[in-house]
């Protein structure tokens, strides 16, 4: 059994993991950090005593996983964390679903569509209309379906012109 | 090409396992080489795309090999340090592109398969494959809209476009017969609930797309003679140009990292 300093150091522990981790941005949607995003499974200590940060990919093939680790990694040696360990997770997938609403009113502040609605495949395969994060209208017109990541496509806005990128409902 | 090929002792799932990957890394590889040529700007951004998804997969297919062989390789082992003949994926997609309608119709018939393939692995006993499906369900039903979406495109659009898209699919039809093989060491791995049987998927194949066929005005060719080899590492001359290409660098440099 673990004493009760033992307990306290340890969720001191994490909790400074997890204040230096809620830094860490997505490399190619740097509005976001990775828990609004979703992508930040947990933090824990393992049985020796150091940390683990589980992470999981938006898409197989997410080229942003491995900065995401090293970053992470960063975040926690600049508070003294020095050996941290960084696990990637594909169960349960991760879905647009795990996206935080601030996340979501961080992504359309930017100027990025968040995605509409609950993940399904009718969600990801039926003609939603979506709003235009500048202008808010609801007259657009999707683009592209792939966009300048893989999870986004390109849409435009037939009101205000803009072209703009929507994260995809997945 | 100094550098010698690894030998690892094949058991049913490794094979299972790394026919997907082959699958998986050669389409992406493939789909690869549209980057910076396809027709216009938005395909050339979606053909990447896929072929970034379809390379995701594989990874995450040889990593999981990697770790059912235990012996110290990784997943770039897999992918970049074994011959010919160690490669099981289906003479399909290492066909060369040929023209957009070509690499169209070639993932339409691909992708529709594995979204079947990929939605009942979701169920499979083995959890890591069941993890793996589930990522990749997706983002496979979203190839095979993208890719038959273009396909009625292409079909129902301009005569040249029609036929280039009807020699396409007479073509590559003839190597769809091998999506629906299965051989002993995969009846194992069926009968333990960890792949579902591809054999007896054909006609659910048929019916997906079926519709998709229909639509863009295209016939099903009634050519009874199916190219087979693949999936026991008997492959086109074209293969040998593929792995020249994709393993030079694991073969100079062993061990190379990023």
């Amino acid at each position: 059994m673990s004493t009760l300093a033992e307990l306290d150091t340890e969720d001191d522990l994490v909790a400074r993991a997890r204040a230096a981790i809620e830094e860490v941005c997505d490399p190619e949607i740097p509005v976001l950090t990775i828990a609004d995003l979703g992508v930040l499974r947990s933090v824990e200590v393992t049985a020796d005593g150091e940390i683990e940060v589980t992470i999981t990919p938006t898409y197989s093939g997410c080229p942003a996983m491995d900065v995401i680790g090293f970053d992470i990694k960063t975040a926690l040696a600049k508070t003294g964390i020095d050996n941290a360990r960084v696990r990637q997770v594909l169960s349960p997938a991760w879905t647009t679903d795990w996206m935080s609403e601030a996340g979501k009113a961080k992504l359309r502040a930017y100027g990025i569509a968040p995605p509409a609605g609950r993940a399904s495949r009718r969600a990801l395969f039926g003609e939603q209309s979506i709003a235009c994060p500048h202008c808010g209208s609801h007259e657009t017109e999707k683009v592209s379906e792939f966009g300048s990541t893989a999870c986004k496509a390109l849409w435009r806005c037939k009101i205000c012109r803009e072209p703009f990128d929507y994260f995809k409902c997945i | 090409m100094a550098t010698t090929s690894i030998s690892f002792t094949e058991t049913p799932l490794l094979n299972l396992v790394l026919l997907r990957a082959d699958d998986a890394l050669i389409l992406g590889h493939r789909l690869s080489e549209w980057c910076g040529h396809a027709p216009m700007d938005e395909e050339d951004i979606a053909l990447a795309n896929i072929a970034l998804d379809l390379i995701g997969q594989a990874r995450s297919l040889y990593d999981y090999a990697a770790r059912i062989d235990d012996s110290g390789f990784t997943e770039d082992h897999f992918a970049y340090r074994r011959d010919e003949h160690q490669y099981r994926n289906c003479l399909l997609v290492e066909q060369p592109n040929g023209d957009f309608a070509a690499t169209v119709v070639r993932h339409v018939l691909f992708s529709a398969f594995m979204d079947l393939y990929w939605r009942e692995t979701m169920k499979s006993r083995d959890e890591t494959l069941a993890a793996i499906a589930a990522k990749a369900e997706k983002e496979t039903a979203y190839h095979l809209r993208h890719s038959g979406e273009w396909l009625i495109r292409l079909g129902d659009g301009t005569d040249e476009s029609h036929a280039r898209a009807q020699e396409a699919l007479d073509e590559l039809w003839a190597y769809t017969g091998e999506l629906f093989e299965t051989d002993e060491t995969e009846r194992a791995v069926i009968e333990s609930g960890v792949t579902p049987d591809v054999g007896s998927r054909q006609e659910s194949w048929q019916k997906r797309i079926e519709p998709i066929l229909r639509e863009a005005t295209l016939k099903i060719p009634s050519a009874p003679f199916m190219h087979t080899g693949g999936r026991s590492g008997r492959h086109s001359e074209h293969f040998g140009y593929i792995l020249a290409d994709l393993q030079y660098l694991q073969r100079a440099h062993p061990e190379a990292v990023w």
